[in-house]
């Protein structure tokens, strides 16, 4: 390390936070930014030995470590976003990791604007899913197990976001998909949540073959697992790559497809939410799901160079969009519907990165990232408050039992559903313009229906939570309760960024900023444009004059409309309560419309029964064809090598009667011996 | 003495096979041991015999012969000496008792 670091504070800390000089970081963030990570890491630690002592107490290491870690972020970020690490980011190194002659792994961390922009997300919700987390768990035997986990997660997404070399990055993707596993099994004696937790990591793993060979691809290519270096020099070899450009980036996004639970991977993520609530907001819905467009997001100059890739990577995006968002208005488990509706807005933001709109696609990952979350928060409280029912048609009407939760809650659906003026809104919104815009009409398309999908199962889910009739157990009636403050605080803290990121994010550009004249571009695009630049102009993507009153504002109108439309179809069918709209709901004609489509609705509750289709495919048919190949390496591979020995070992036994051990039987063998071969020689010479 | 290489010839092939017979039929390691001796000799003789009837084999059959009594001397007292070994620990001259190479 270097040796300047060991009392830098007084030295350089004032002023360089405040005043950032481009070119010069003063070098307290040498020690900043491996604090960011490590902080967690030693919660870990000291939870996992000694937290099982502390008992209830166990929350505040982890808690408290997980708040350092925030702050430093917060430092670091705020000074990375205003330039102070200039456009290349600012890169720690640790130590070297790897030394091997040429090949040389380093244990660096770089930040720039797209790592400070994931570090904001994962480490304030982190930080705020862990403070919920006290409440939650509060009861549970395995408390201080789940902040020790927690932590490890912390650990694993952070290196992963900072590392600054693929193999350092592939080392936090296999964490996270362990912590993963851990929290997902976590009630280990619940036999669902176990295979929930196996059916988790199996499946990451196929994805995972794709990115450790995308690696090797790399490495094969360029000499280097520099990200940066690695990615230029890719580019600049084009054609003349060993391996195609197009085959190493699809290899990468298998390993994206894995994470982010993409089709045809994306099976796991519905079953993850065997786990605790608080790590399918956590995990499964804010941070680590995004890891996979975070990941196409950073090789985006080598989706640039491979344009044929970025289509496929667009058509998944979408595809999954729009086949989680069918079986999302059908699930009748209140988490699960945000799981579909977590899978189908990361189908959103890889469509976005699909056809280039890369800065959309991470404008779409926090805002999704702080609603999702709020909107998995709350589905705990309100399955806290009815005392661990998930079933949503054994609730409803407790928006004034709960009305904290409710009025969060309903702060989230409005955002995700992409009406103005809350965050989705505008992310969402910029999406489908941008997939309009670059000439991806049918990503727009699919796009649209998929909004209305959207703000009908959302409504659809309020609808049956909280407002109409109560169906809730009789026994379970009474005793309905709102959660307490420490959960209720942190999931205002979610709805404050839910309702303004958006308008923050997008100030002074598109779509409100022209109304005010400006033409400069908004914030996030301010940000992002260093890392983005050279993959948007490679793709040709001319920057077109944003028209409030053209083009753009008529894509805004239909984002709207179509919001509007699926929130008013939800309302007719499951009643509604707001303000001056008063419904009940229709159940008998909700039966009546399944019964009209038998088919789709069938599937869409079956989850177009993919489950059933892989039982298929890998366990019976993958099955026999394992048994088979099973049978012939019993029977002709080691029938064959035992055969040999079998044999070799009954014809010497057999020989071994010869040794008879007496020295005249030998004797015998000589001088019989000789006679054969004096005869035959006089035989021989005598011709 | 007879003028005829093939008298010799003949003479130690008898002596050499009475050798062998003694060696493979007798059980005795003594005995044995003795037949070795009568085989060497055979040999020996032979070689004499080819030294005196054939040119230029005359010094060469001599420096062979010295050599082979020699060898067979050596080989007589190793033998006797293992006989004797044997015998100490297995109380038996019979060689057909020493088995221990057999399984």
């Amino acid at each position: 390390m270097n040796p300047t670091l060991v009392l830098p504070w007084l030295a350089t800390s004032t002023g360089a936070a405040a005043e950032p000089v481009v070119g010069t970081v003063a070098p307290v963030f040498d020690l900043l930014i491996p604090l960011v990570l490590i902080a967690p890491l030693i919660g870990f630690a000291v939870t996992a030995l000694i937290g099982r002592r502390l008992g209830k107490q166990a929350h505040w290491i982890p808690v408290g470590l997980v708040v350092v870690s925030w702050a430093i972020a917060m430092v670091v970020c705020f000074t990375a976003l205003t330039g102070g690490f200039g456009e290349e980011g600012h890169r720690v190194l640790l130590y070297e990791w790897i030394p091997a002659g040429g090949f040389s792994i380093d244990a660096a961390f770089v930040v720039d604007n797209l790592t400070a922009v994931l570090l904001i997300v994962v480490t304030t919700i982190g930080m705020l899913v862990h403070v919920y987390s006290i409440g939650y768990m509060a009861h549970d035997p395995g408390y201080w197990r789940f902040f020790a986990y927690l932590n490890l997660f912390m650990f694993s997404m952070l290196l992963l976001v900072l590392a600054d070399n693929w193999l350092v990055v592939f080392a936090g993707w296999e964490l996270v998909g362990l912590s993963s596993y851990l929290l997902i099994g976590f009630w280990y004696r619940k036999r669902s949540a176990v295979l929930a937790s196996k059916k988790a990591f199996i499946v990451n793993r196929v994805g995972d073959v794709g990115f450790a060979l995308g690696i090797m691809a790399i490495w094969v290519n360029t000499g280097t697992l520099d990200i940066r270096e690695s990615l230029r020099l890719l580019v600049e070899q084009g054609d003349a790559n060993t391996i195609p450009l197009f085959a190493t980036a699809l290899l990468v996004f298998a390993g994206a497809m894995g994470k982010s639970a993409q089709f045809p991977l994306h099976v796991w993520l519905p079953d993850a939410m065997e786990g605790p609530t608080p790590v399918s907001a956590l995990i499964h819905a804010a941070t680590m799901v995004n890891a996979g467009v975070y990941l196409v997001a950073r090789a985006n100059p080598l989706f640039a160079a491979a344009p044929s890739a970025l289509v496929i990577v667009a058509a998944i995006g979408i595809f999954t969009a729009i086949l989680a968002a069918s079986i999302a208005m059908t699930q009748t488990d209140i988490k699960r519907v945000l799981a579909y509706s977590t899978l189908s807005q990361l189908g959103y933001m890889f469509a976005a990165l699909g056809t280039g709109a890369f800065t959309a696609a991470i404008f779409h990952l926090m805002t999704h990232g702080f609603f999702k979350g709020l909107l998995f928060l709350g589905s705990g409280s309100v399955i806290h408050a009815v005392h661990e029912e998930q079933d949503m048609r054994r609730m409803g009407g407790l928006a004034s039992k709960i009305p904290h939760t409710y009025r969060t809650m309903l702060i989230g659906t409005i955002a995700i559903s992409g009406i103005p003026p809350l965050a989705g809104f505008f992310s969402k919104d910029e999406i489908l313009g941008e997939a309009f815009k670059l000439g991806f009409p049918w990503v727009w398309f699919i796009g649209l229906v998929v909004a209305i999908m959207t703000a009908f199962y959302m409504f659809r889910l309020i609808g049956l939570t909280f407002w109409g009739e109560s169906r809730v157990d009789p026994h379970v009636e009474p005793r309905i309760h709102e959660s307490p403050r420490v959960m209720t605080i942190p999931l205002w803290l979610l709805a404050i960024p839910s309702i303004l990121l958006g308008i923050a994010l997008s100030w002074p550009g598109p779509p409100l900023g022209p109304l005010f004249g400006s033409t400069e571009p908004g914030l996030l695009h301010h940000w992002l444009e260093p890392v983005f630049h050279g993959a948007v102009e490679q793709l040709h993507h001319a920057e077109s004059e944003y028209q409030l009153f053209g083009i753009d504002g008529a894509l805004i109108g239909a984002s709207v409309a179509v919001a509007a439309i699926g929130g008013v179809l939800a309302w007719r069918l499951f009643g509604v309560q707001l303000g001056p709209f008063r419904r009940q709901g229709r159940p008998e004609e909700v039966k009546a419309l399944t019964a009209r489509a038998p088919f789709l609705y069938r599937a869409s509750l079956n989850k177009w029964w993919f489950d059933e289709v892989n039982d298929l495919l890998f366990i019976r048919i993958g099955g026999r064809i394992a048994a088979g190949l099973w049978w012939f390496d019993r029977v002709i591979v080691d029938g064959t090598v035992n055969g040999i020995g079998a044999l070799t070992r009954r014809s010497g036994r057999g020989l071994s009667r010869v040794q008879t051990g007496r020295v005249q039987n030998y004797a015998l063998g000589i001088a019989l011996g000789l006679l054969v071969m004096a005869g035959s020689y006089l035989l021989l010479a005598g011709r | 003495m007879s003028d005829s290489l093939n008298a010799y010839l003949i003479l130690a092939g008898i002596l050499f096979a009475i050798g062998t017979f003694g060696f493979l039929a007798r059980r005795n390691a003594i005995s044995m041991l003795m037949s070795i001796e009568l085989m060497l000799n055979a040999v020996n003789l032979s070689i004499i015999a080819f030294g005196s009837f054939v040119e230029g084999l005359a010094t060469d059959g001599s420096v062979i012969a010295i050599m082979v009594m020699a060898v067979a001397a050596a080989e007589a007292t190793v033998g006797l000496a293992i006989v004797m070994a044997i015998y100490r620990n297995r109380r038996t001259p019979l060689v057909d008792e020493y088995d221990a190479m057999s399984q």
